[in-house]
Formats: C-alpha cells, structure tokens, sequence
C-alpha cells in the first residue's frame, strides 16, 4: 500500500459536531485510545455456511427451540468471566425460527456447508483495499458467545488478511485484521430469565475490519468508521440501510483498561458515545482514589433481610414485589456513601453502574432494581433510616436494596459486592450496550482471548494467488484516492464525500479525464441527483451515457446550466425502461431548441410584454427584468449576455408608481 | 522427534519450518509475498495437505500460511500449550444412589484444546464434577474408563467386556449404571447388552451426546443428568438409550435397548423407538414413565445373569433391486455362518437370490429376514414371493430391528448352530426386539408443511 499524505476527507466529524464531541478535553493528556471493529454485511444472496437465503427478515415464525448454554474451560483451567456471569445468570434462551429464512444449520443441529466463496472473496477485496497480508489458508474458528446470540454458542468466523494500513487524517491508521464471519440473531425480548432471539439474520456473511487503538479524539473515532465505512462501500457488494453495518467501539484512559461499547448503528452516535465513555472512565478512576481513601482493609460487607420493615410501602414495585413473596436485602458497603451517587455519564451515577450489573447478572429487571437512598416515590427517609440500622451502616458507608425472587437477590447482592471490589480496582472490563443519548449501560463482561477454538467441522480453505490476481485486477480505487481526483478535478468540496463512493464516480473520474470542468461535473453527478434524491426523484437508473451528453452539451453551449435541473427531472421522470432520448429530442420535448433570433431581439420582447417593475432601485430592477427574461429563455443563453441585454434595454421607472398605503419606511 | 516437534507436518511444509530452525510452538515472526505475519505455529491435522504452515494469531484466530509464498520465518519464542481438564473432588453423600459410569469412547464429557482442537476426554469423577457440577445433587459417582475408542469401532470383544463390566459392578452394589458411549453405534450395543445382561436388578442407561461437550450449546451436561437421574432414581431396571426427546433443552426420553435407532445424522433428538413408544421422559430431577409394561428395579438384589457370547461370522445385507447372487455366495463362501436381510416392503428380495439363499440354508447358514422400511412386520404370506423364500428356510423375524436382529444372531450362535435352537432364541423376545403387537402411536413420523403440524409446531418447543 502505497500511503498518501493527503488529509482527504469530508466527513461532517470535522465539523461542528466533532468539536462538540472533542471540546473541553485534552484527549491526550488523559491517554485517550479508541479501536473500531466495524462489521458490515455483505451482499449476497446466501447465508455464509448454509443455503439459506439472506437478508429475508421477517417477524413470524413457524416454531421455537429452547437452549441454555453452558460456559467452557478457558486455558488455564479456569472459566472465563463472561461465561461464568452468564452461566449465573441461568437464562432459558428461546429461538424463533422461520422456514423461510433458517434451516437445520442454524438451529445448530446440521453441520456446517462449505463457506460461501462470494463472500469470501468479498472479504478478501475489503483485506486487499486495506493493505493487509491476506492468508495463504483460511482457519474457520469458533468465537464463543454465551449471550445466547447464536444458537451453538460460537460464532464461526475466519481472518482473510491480517496487518493492514489506510491513509487516515494525514497520518496512518493500521488495520489489525479482516474476517469474515457470520451474523448473530436479533433480540426480540429480554425479561427476567428469558431471552427470546429471532434467527432470520444469524448467520447471514459478515466482513469484520479491526483497527489498531490508534484513534485519539471522539471525533477521529466517529472519522474513522466512515472512512472505513466507505472503504467497504466502494466494493459495491455491501448491504446498506438500518442494521447492515454496525461498529464495536473500544475505548481506554490511561490507568484504565479496555471497555467495548458493542453495536453501535450509527456512525453519528459514536462521537458522543466515546466521549462520555472517556469521561465514565475518568469518573471511575477518580472514584478508585476516593474509595481507596476511605478504605484501607479489605471491606467488610454485610447482607440483612429487610423485607420485615417495608410493611405497608407505597412504592407500587416493593409493595408488588413482596405480594409475589419475593425478598428484600440490604447490604452494606463500607465507605462507599462518597461515591454511591458519584456522577458517571450525563444524567447517570455510580448506582446506574450497580443497576446494570443487577439486571444482566441477577436477571432482575424493574425499573429501579435497586435502591441506593431514600426517594418520594419508593422508600421513606425514616425507612431508609431503619434500613441503615438493620445492616449496622455508619456515617461513611453505603448502603444497597435490592429486592426479587430469593436467589435472585442473592446473586445481584453478589454482583454488588463484585462491582465495588473492582471499583476499587479501578475500570472493569466491559461490554457496554449503547443506549442513544450517547449514554452506555452494562451489557457483559469483556470476553478474553480464550474463547477462540479451531472449528473442527470445517475443513481448511486454501486462497491461490490466482485467484488474489483475479480480485486486484477487479479491485475498485480506494475512497482516499478517489476523493482526491475529484478535488484535483475541482469537484465542489459538497459533492466529493457523496460522489467518490457513489457507483457513478467512474464516470465523474473519466469526464474529469477527459479535462471537463470539476464544477460542472460535480454539479451534474453529485449535486443535482441529490437534489432530485430530495424531491423524491431518485435518479440511480439513469445511463451514464444521458449524463455524459447533458455535459457535453453544456460545454457547447448547446444548453445553459441552469436547464439542467429540470432537464434531469424530465428524465427521471421517464417510465421506467424506456428509451434513453437523444438530446435533440429531449431539448425539443421541453422546449430548448435553439433560439430562432438574436438574443437582442428575444430581451426586447420580453421587456415589452413584461408587467412593470414597481421598484425604483436600479439594482433590483434589473434582477426583476432578469427573471423575466430569463425564464422566456429556458437557459438557452448564457446569463452574463443576458444581462447586458437587459442593462441596455431597461425600461425607465415607470411615472404613475402608486404609494404604497401605511407602509412604514 | 521430528514428528512432536513439526507435529503434522510433512513435504513441503515440513521442509519450510526445518530450513528456518522452526518448531511447533515456535512464537514466529514470517515474511511471505503476501504480507507479514506473527504467531504461535500450531500442530497440523496430518489429513491436510503438506502445502501450509498454521499459525495462531494474538487474537486467538489461526491463519494458514501457504508455504511457497515463505520468505522467512524467525522464532521469537517458543510457548508450548499444556492443557489439563481441573479435578475437583466428587462430593460424596450418603443420602445419595451410588451411580457408576462406564466409558467406552465418545465424547459424552470431554474439553477442547484451546491451541490445537484436539478433545480431551474428561472422564475421572474429579473431572466430570469440574464440568457438570449439577451432577453431585443427582448421586455419587463413580467412574471406570473401559476403552476409549470411538463408536464405529466398538464390537464384540467390547461388548463382552462391557456387559462384564456392569455386572461386576452391579454385584458390587451399584444402584445404577451409566455407560458413555459414541452415538453413532449406541444402538447397536444397546441391542446386545439387552441380551447380554439380561433381567438385571438396576437401570443400566447408555448416554453420548450429539454436541461434543467443547460446545456451549452442547447436549452432553444435560444428557448426564438424564442418565444420571434415571440411572440412580429411576424405577425401570432394562438397558436403556437416554437422549434428547426434542431438540430444545427440555427433557430427555429413554428408550428400550432392543427398540431405539439413530434417526438423523446430526440432530440432537436423534435417538427414536422404532414400532412402540418410549420408555419414559426424564428430566434431571424427575422422571415419568410412559411403559405399560417394563422390568422393575429390585432393590438389594445384585443378581446378574451374564449371556455374554458372540459368534462374528454373521452379516446383513441391506437388499437393492438387481441384487445379484453373488453377494450372498461370497458370504457363504468366506465362512459366514448368519445372514440378516433387510428385505424390501413385507420382506422380499428378487428372483435371482433364491438358487444363492437355498445354497446358503443348505450349507447350514442361518437366514433372517427383516424389513428396510424399519416400522412394521415381516409378514411373508401375501405374497408367492415371501412364502417361496421361507420355504428355502429363510425365516422371517417379525418386528425385529435389521440392527438388533445382527446382534442378536451372533449372540444366538454363539450359543448353538443347531438350526431350531438358533430359531428358538431368535423368535424369543428377551426384552421387547420383537413385540406382539404395535401400538397404534407407535409409528409417528410427522411430515412438516401440512397444517396441523405447522400448529403443532408453532405452539410447542421443537
């Protein structure tokens, strides 16, 4: 890869919203770093280890399978975290399946197929357009997801070129690796200990691209992901629209450790979305200090039922929860009244960290699922009061309610205890769910490195240099070079960003080569069809060769600039698949034949048939007398000789100009 | 040795790591025409081909490097993967039924290598615990490692073996017995076993799992507790298969030995009792039983009767139209003594066999018809066809299973050649392989897309 030195890019993150994502913070003083892992589905017509058709949702379905899953031994002998919270959480996990859209494969009980090659090779253009080594061999390994996502429990998934660099803010952005892999299931529901997932999408083909933490801003983050959005694009065989493309978003403080904030849908909500996560962390740290502080031995927590003092409470979820003969626990933690309620995201505190964890872990999901003081709505000041009491709280200590089914309480007391151990430690690895708003919530723990097994139904896939040859030579011009020819052409900064991943760029590229103005081109190929895409007019379908002669046409003077509108909005409005017109056709069909008289002559009529200008400022009086004349002309003059025509001709201010009434001045 | 230290490698490959000093486990760093890369070199399935080197990247993917494309390769390390499966030591309660698992193979319990995929079976008590700890609230357990083979090769000396096995066991006072076994032959031993150790005083529960037990959503765990549960508490002493009822994590069935089959080549609900119903269902702390009729447990009694013989000179033959004679000729010729055919329909074959059949009885080898639609009888009077074959003495067994009636004329003929008594042990039921009659839910093979089943279907877990 040949790296550029150019800072091309167009995307908004540059602006106002970038700097409202980056203001006030000195990222590099705090060690801000950021990864993308940015998964895009890929066009195909099949699923990746099936023959299931893709892309085919639908929210009924035929029938329902029930699974648990149960966490493997890491490595070392030991379960790994995610496993063990989720094994803990105990969910029934219930899979819809649709006939359509899912077969025995992905109910897990048929093997896998041979890997969709389409989408093999679609990954390996996507490696080639990063720069990366591509494999010789192609390993399928299985990622273990003990979410429930997918149905075995793993995702198979397979690297098609590792090391990879893109020329990126005028520096180097390495790529770590491409995948490709299968997509996981769309959760419907997730309530107490039932999670219900549809299975249209599991298993659709996926292109997983990993940078290096080399991102240093939240607004270089939200940059990045649409560089590397376009990247993919470009290839042209790429799904789009809600859901088709989705970015995990890793993200670290120095002193911190690495949080994921998983499925971000929208490039827009990663800027936000990052910034406040650096700012959580931060906010974590701090929190650390203070704990520590305040606490020097290893805590001494301590549980009580306390279902016995809130006899008679109003708060309609305690009062429900105990009809139920569920439970209600404090307990106690010792110096953590500082921080209990310590800011942590907009509108968010140390409790929200507590809640999240109550709800995935304990699978105990009111709203609030925990108390951390008294409120109105809840528990009284003098409740509360007995509440401290009961687990023996002092002044400095905090003190935790949850309430639900008994085992239940006595994991989320559990979890409770685990969050502020590692509180004190500092940042947990995360998994965090974007929750809009730029807020994130506990959504796992981070999995390890240790889930990753050989998937030993899939045999391995040898990649000849034949068929990499095949790939270069169709390969499309990366989105950094092609944003900078169409600046060199003197495209419009507003329609390169559009234009350079546009499937119609090979056409602006070669009118541009051809030394036709940036201007025009850019205005005809980029500005224009989004103008029409506004109106409603999309104007895709339309051939190449209409656009190029309408260019030709106006480099020749055969027809003015400013017919172009509604000449494209003619032609778009054609019924579908009928005959491209000539131009002369088209010219005549919307009246544009060539002027029959000089353009002296045509001014000259219009000023005569012309209402007259009420104004008596000579500037707007010719911009009055423009507009008439002009619109006689249908763009069939240049506008500058136009207005000569009618500075020389101007008719004087007419005498008898009425006073308009009660007009103030 | 070459071959732990370039483990799987050979030819070219081979050649590659030897020429840059490199070794499995080698932490390498290796230029190619494509690229660079950097990992740990992994063992090599010896069926692949000699023409890449794998190697595992720091994010836990393994990529394989073609060998032509190698320029140079440096070791930087070298990090060798031990793996072990934790012993945790199997509580003991008093309270509890005394359960021993035999194992045979199969990978009922067993953990993957991280590095290199190879299964470790996890086997001892300690093991099992460290993996399915929810089996210490079911019984103690005790476990003896049989063989470790993988069912396809299990046969007689196994079958023996093992049936000695459990009566060894029972006598020493098991209130159950477990045997793991690999599924794709468990009914097979089922069979035998039935035969045997036959009218045993305890549940004897064959269990494997269609998920190797590696996977999360593995069928293996909840598979044991089945067994577990109905080896320990359950009411019914017979050699019974315990798998998945649907493919969902609901409940497990348990099937008689002499009436079970594999049915699907990958289903976790693969296991179906052929022209009856099941046994029982059975969850991991409960049990239902669905048999009108079934041996009993007898608590205290540790009486076993051992019929454990077997005479391999037997074969089957599934039949095909245009079957020639010489299939059974060559049978006859190299010594096999027992045929069991899989006939057609009713129990038929073609014309062309009879002259090779009646040779065959006449040479004293002894025919057995059964049928390939595998659900209902051999019934050889509606036809001229089936009544000129059993008049060469091929003799019809009923509703015998093709696989069961196998095992059980070597199990016959290992007790006598004598052509009536052969007869007399095969038309026997011992436990249920032929049946007076069928039930009329004994044959229920539902077809998808019609209307009530996609209701049936759409209200129930699958």
């Amino acid at each position: 890869m040949t790296e550029k030195k150019s800072n091309d890019n167009t995307s908004y993150f540059r602006g106002p919203l970038g700097r409202l994502a980056d203001a006030g913070i000195d990222w590099a003083a705090i060690g801000f770093k950021c990864g993308l892992e940015i998964h895009q589905q890929l066009d195909t017509p099949r699923k990746l280890f099936c023959r299931c058709p893709a892309g085919r949702y639908s929210d009924d379905f035929d029938a329902e399978v029930l699974r648990h899953m149960r966490p493997t031994l890491s490595e070392m002998g030991e379960y790994d975290g995610t496993a063990l919270m989720e094994f803990k959480t105990k969910k029934q996990i219930v899979y819809r399946l649709n006939r359509q859209s899912v077969c025995t494969y992905e109910m897990d009980d048929t093997p896998p197929f041979e890997i969709n090659q389409q989408a093999v090779d679609i990954a390996l253009e996507v490696a080639l357009l990063c720069g990366c080594s591509l494999v010789g061999e192609l390993h399928v390994i299985r990622k273990q997801y003990l979410d429930g996502s997918i149905p075995a429990g793993f995702q198979r998934t397979a690297i098609v070129g590792v090391d990879g660099a893109i020329p990126f803010m005028g520096r180097t952005l390495h790529i770590r690796q491409v995948s490709v892999e299968e997509d996981a299931c769309r959760e419907v529901t997730d309530r107490g200990h039932q999670i219900v997932f549809l299975t249209d999408r599991l298993s659709m083909p996926l292109v997983e691209v990993v940078t290096e933490p080399e991102i240093f801003t939240p607004s270089e983050a939200g940059e990045a992901a649409q560089v590397i959005g376009d990247l993919m694009r470009v290839t042209g065989k790429v799904r789009r629209g809600m859901g088709a493309t989705r970015q995990d978003v890793n993200v670290s403080v120095t002193g911190g450790t690495r949080v994921e904030i998983k499925g971000v849908p929208r490039i827009k909500m990663i800027p936000p979305l990052v910034r406040n996560e650096g700012l959580r962390q931060r906010a974590l740290l701090n929190i650390r200090e203070q704990l520590n502080e305040t606490l020097r031995r290893s805590p001494d927590y301590m549980e009580r039922s306390v279902s016995d003092l809130m006899t008679d409470c109003t708060s309609p979820v305690i009062s429900s929860a105990l009809r139920r003969g569920e439970a209600l626990w404090a307990i106690r933690i010792p110096g953590g009244q500082s921080v209990i309620h310590a800011p942590t995201q907009p509108g968010r505190t140390f409790t929200d960290e507590l809640a999240g964890r109550i709800r995935v872990v304990a699978c105990l999901d009111t709203v609030p699922n925990c108390f951390t003081g008294p409120d109105e709505h809840h528990i009284t000041g003098r409740r509360w009061h007995h509440i401290r009491r009961r687990v023996r709280a002092r002044k400095e200590d905090a003190v935790v309610v949850c309430f639900g089914p008994d085992e239940d309480v006595r994991t989320a007391l559990t979890e409770v205890r685990i969050r502020f151990d590692e509180a004190r430690q500092g940042i947990p690895n995360e998994t965090r769910q974007a929750l809009g708003l730029g807020i994130t919530d506990f959504e796992r723990i981070l999995p390890g490195p240790d889930r990753m097994y050989p998937d030993t139904d899939s045999p391995p896939c040898s990649i000849s240099d034949a068929r990499i040859e095949r790939l270069q030579a169709g390969l499309p011009t990366p989105p950094w070079e092609r944003l900078a020819t169409l600046r060199a052409g003197g495209v419009q900064e507003d329609a390169i960003g559009d234009l350079a991943i546009h499937p119609r760029y090979s056409l602006a590229a070669r009118l541009l080569a051809k030394g036709h103005p940036g201007v025009l081109v850019g205005y005809i190929l980029g500005q224009l069809p989004r103008w029409l895409k506004r109106c409603g007019l999309p104007s895709e379908a339309m051939a190449d060769q209409v656009l190029e002669d309408l260019c030709e046409a106006v480099l020749k003077g055969r027809v003015n600039r400013e017919a172009l509108p509604a000449l494209l909005r003619a032609l778009v409005r054609r019924p579908p698949g009928s005959q491209a017109p000539s131009m002369d056709a088209l010219f005549a069909e919307l009246g544009l034949q060539p002027l029959d008289r000089p353009i002296k002559d045509v001014v000259a009529a219009a000023l005569q048939a012309s209402p007259p200008c009420l104004s008596a400022d000579p500037e707007a009086r010719i911009r009055y007398f423009m507009g008439v004349v002009m619109e006689g002309l249908r763009g069939r003059a240049q506008g500058r000789s136009v207005r000569d025509e009618v500075v020389r001709q101007i008719p004087p201010v007419a005498k008898a100009t009425p006073k308009r009434e009660g007009a103030e001045p | 040795m070459t071959n732990e230290t370039h483990k799987g490698y050979r030819g070219a490959a081979l050649a590659v790591l030897k020429e840059h000093g490199v070794r499995v486990w080698s932490d390498v760093e290796a230029v190619t025409t494509r690229g660079r890369f950097e990992g740990i070199v992994l063992p090599r399935s010896e069926t692949e081909d000699d023409q890449h080197i794998v190697l595992k990247v720091a994010s836990g993917y393994n990529v394989g490097l073609r060998v032509d494309t190698v320029q140079t390769m440096k070791e930087r390390g070298f990090r060798e993967a031990h793996y072990k499966i934790p012993e945790k030591e199997f509580p003991f309660d008093p309270q509890k039924p005394n359960v021993t698992l035999l194992g045979t193979g199969g990978t009922i319990a067993s953990r993957l290598d991280y590095r290199t995929g190879a299964v470790i079976p996890a086997f001892s008590p300690g093991e099992l615990f460290g993996a399915v700890p929810e089996l210490a609230d079911i019984c103690n357990i005790k476990t003896h490692k049989l063989y470790g083979v993988f069912s396809e090769n299990i046969g007689p000396e196994h079958w023996i073996g093992t049936s000695r096995a459990i009566q060894r066991e029972i006598e020493n006072g098991a209130d159950g017995i477990i045997i793991g076994h690999g599924t794709d032959t468990m009914h097979y031993t089922a069979a035998i076993l039935t035969l045997m150790v036959q009218h045993p005083p305890v549940p004897i529960v064959m269990v494997g799992s269609q998920r190797s037990s590696d996977r999360p959503s593995s069928d293996a765990a909840l598979n044991l507790m089945h067994a577990a549960f109905a080896a320990g508490h359950g009411p019914i002493a017979e050699v019974m298969v315990s798998m998945f009822g649907p493919t969902s994590d609901q409940y497990g069935l348990l099937h008689r030995g002499t009436r079970v089959r594999k049915m699907h080549s990958s289903y976790r609900s693969t296991f179906r009792t052929i022209g009856d119903t099941p046994l029982a269902t059975v969850t991991p702390s409960s049990m239902t039983v669905l048999a009108e009729h079934y041996n009993p447990r007898r608590p205290g009694d540790r009486t076993v009767k051992l019929d454990a013989v077997f005479d391999d000179r037997v074969s089957i033959i599934y039949y095909y139209p245009n079957m020639k004679p010489d299939i059974i000729d060559s049978l006859v010729d190299n010594g096999y003594k027992g045929i069991v055919i899989a006939g057609t329909g009713l129990g038929h074959v073609n014309k062309p066999l009879y002259p090779a059949m009646r040779r065959a009885v006449e040479k004293g080898v002894h025919i057995y018809m059964t049928v390939q639609t595998l659900w209902g009888y051999v019934q050889m009077f509606v036809y001229d066809t089936g009544r000129d074959i059993m008049s060469f003495g091929v003799t019809p067994a009923a509703n015998m299973l093709p696989e069961v009636a196998y095992v059980k004329l070597g199990w016959a003929l290992g007790h006598s050649q004598d052509i009536e008594e052969v007869r007399r042990l095969m038309l026997t039921p011992i436990s249920g392989e032929i049946t007076e009659r069928e039930p009329i839910d004994g044959y229920l093979v539902m077809q998808g897309g019609l209307p009530e089943m996609e209701a049936f279907l759409k209200g129930h877990l699958r």
